[in-house]
């Protein structure tokens, strides 16, 4: 029976989600906007001036750096979410309610996860539509797939954990100043070999960047790319901080 | 229904509880009075289960809050200091996902949103966002999703703070209508007139600490007898008056020229009235108001409040 809830309270979370969408068309294509724009933006603006080390296409180089970024904007939407309900009451009228924390963060979650699939989706067709291609069969493509979702669950544990904290929507502005050079600051736009020595080796080890790499090798695109265990590594070690951290917050009675 | 002992808290440094006890009978409504800081809400958090207490015990509905948190989750709703409602879906929205939240299942839930809905005179707003309802509305939809499984026991923590008269003087309605079919209420105000006019019997709390309880009118009672006030039409007269009050009443009159009012303590309401009407018609003192007052609920307010921080 507590299972059977589990699943049912998860599921009507994550229709509320659903609904919003629904109610609210224009913020759901806003958002899936804006990532095509940036793609645009750097594939026909800034795009000519760059050169992909080891040569090769710099759309082809782009695309995969793109999806990983996509991912990471992601955590956007989680924490103002989640902040916006910490901060209005309704996360405290869910814990006076009997439904489990579980069952809150799982439809969190799930709404999340479904939001992503479907901005990679647009992206992936837009990806074609500017010459994009992956080359190495579609195993190896629905594997870099999986590698970017795993990216963004591991980041929408610290969006709940950084909204549950600091609690408030309008502290987005901040989130942003956070996410946006993490972002920039990786293999996602140019080569980390590009850069200054001590710049490089930090982009590099960005996490965003390992999903960037794995992702560009699976489908064969040019440029920095890298193997699949740190795409995988990363994120699990995101999740193993994050997960319990956040969980702890929902919990905590304060 | 509702009973605390010694309940503690602290946040850091502060001690925002500090011995707290409670006891609220089934079906009464009780309010929880205090200054801002008092620890009004952190009380409410403990018992509807949000916080836990560093010492002391609570039950609500029969369940220990600590203990059984899930069985009191079960019997309780709760109306926090915001209109906790998503303002992303239409009102019918809302109360439909709390209601299956609360386990009422598809059809049930759908049916108590529509009947809640019209009880609360929010039928025709139903399908737009809540996001575009009045502060009084969305107030009224948080009340209504408070209600939707007909709580044992439902918490009211400053429910009517920011709202206008008009929307003030509905949500009042609500609550009496609640109280009549049986609800207990616990209900934290910071308008004393608020707890005047629902409140079977009230708590005081400053700094953490119980520092009165029992009904309105035993609380003001403790602040002393009843005035006889009389406003005479000519300012010439009212030494005269003074000195018919002196007579009637059961103590000094004080005279305030200003207002041209004198005014004596009474113990007999009743008889000093009819004495007083009687005697000034037979001088042919002309009255512009004559009136029993008691202390209102602010004067012994201030004086419980200003006494525990002396």
């Amino acid at each position: 029976m507590t299972a059977y809830w589990m699943v049912s309270d998860s599921w009507i979370l994550t229709r509320r989600t659903l609904l919003h969408w629904r109610n609210q068309p224009a913020q759901l294509l806003l958002g899936l906007l804006f990532p095509v724009m940036v793609l645009l933006m750097f594939a026909y603006l800034f795009g000519g001036a760059m050169v992909v080390p080891g040569g090769g296409d710099y759309r082809e180089f782009l695309l995969p750096g793109m999806f990983a970024l996509t991912m990471a904007f992601g955590l956007e939407n989680t924490y103002t979410a989640v902040a916006a309900d910490a901060q209005r009451g309704v996360t405290d009228r869910f814990r006076t309610m009997p439904i489990s924390a579980a069952s809150v963060v799982t439809g969190r979650s799930l709404a999340d996860m479904l939001n992503a699939a479907v901005s990679l989706a647009v992206l992936i067709a837009c990806g074609l539509a500017v010459g994009w291609r992956w080359h190495h069969g579609i195993g190896d493509a629905l594997l870099a797939v999986a590698l970017l979702l795993l990216l963004r669950y591991a980041l929408l544990w610290l969006g709940i954990w950084l909204a549950l904290t600091a609690g408030k929507p309008e502290t987005l502005m901040a989130v942003q100043i956070l996410v946006w050079p993490l972002a920039f600051l990786s293999s996602v736009f140019t080569a980390p070999e590009t850069m200054p020595a001590w710049l490089g080796t930090i982009a590099a080890w960005n996490p965003l960047s390992a999903t960037a790499g794995a992702t560009r090798e699976l489908f064969g695109n040019p440029g920095w790319t890298g193997p699949v265990w740190p795409a995988v590594v990363w994120p699990l070690v995101l999740l193993a901080v994050f997960g319990p951290l956040a969980v702890r917050r929902y919990r905590r009675l304060t | 229904m509702i009973t605390a002992e010694g309940l503690t808290r602290r946040f850091g440094p502060t001690t925002a509880l500090d011995g707290f006890d409670l006891d609220v009978p089934a079906g009464t409504v009780h309010g929880l009075l205090g200054p801002n800081g008092a620890g009004k809400t952190t009380a409410v958090r403990i018992l509807t289960t949000l916080l836990r207490p560093d010492s002391g015990r609570a039950r609500v509905a029969g369940h220990d809050v600590v203990r059984e948190a899930d069985r009191v989750r079960a019997r309780i709703g709760l109306v926090g200091q915001q209109a906790a409602v998503d303002e992303q879906l239409s009102g019918r929205q809302n109360l439909e996902m709390f209601g299956r939240l609360h386990h009422l299942g598809a059809a049930r839930a759908r049916g108590r949103a529509a009947e809640l809905l019209d009880r609360f005179d929010l039928a025709e707003a139903a399908d737009r966002p809540a996001g575009r309802y009045s502060g009084g509305m969305r107030r009224r939809l948080d009340l209504a999703t408070g209600l939707l499984t007909d709580p044992a026991v439902l918490f009211l923590d400053e429910p009517t703070t920011g709202l206008d008269p008009r929307a003030r003087t509905e949500v009042w309605r609500t609550i009496r209508a609640l109280a009549a079919g049986g609800a207990t209420v616990l209900l934290t105000t910071q308008y004393l007139e608020e707890a005047d006019q629902l409140a079977d019997a009230l708590t005081v709390i400053d700094r953490g600490r119980v520092v009165a309880a029992g009904t309105a009118d035993e609380l003001k009672g403790r602040l002393g007898d009843d005035h006889l006030d009389v406003v005479v039409r000519d300012p010439d007269r009212l030494g005269e008056a003074a000195a018919l009050l002196a007579r009637i009443g059961d103590g000094e009159p004080r005279v305030d020229p200003d207002r041209r009012l004198a005014s004596v303590p009474v113990r007999d309401r009743v008889a000093a009235l009819t004495e007083a009407a009687r005697q000034l018609a037979d001088r042919g003192l002309e009255a512009e108001d004559l009136g029993v007052r008691r202390p209102t609920l602010d004067e012994v307010f201030l004086a419980l409040t200003v006494r525990s921080a002396a």
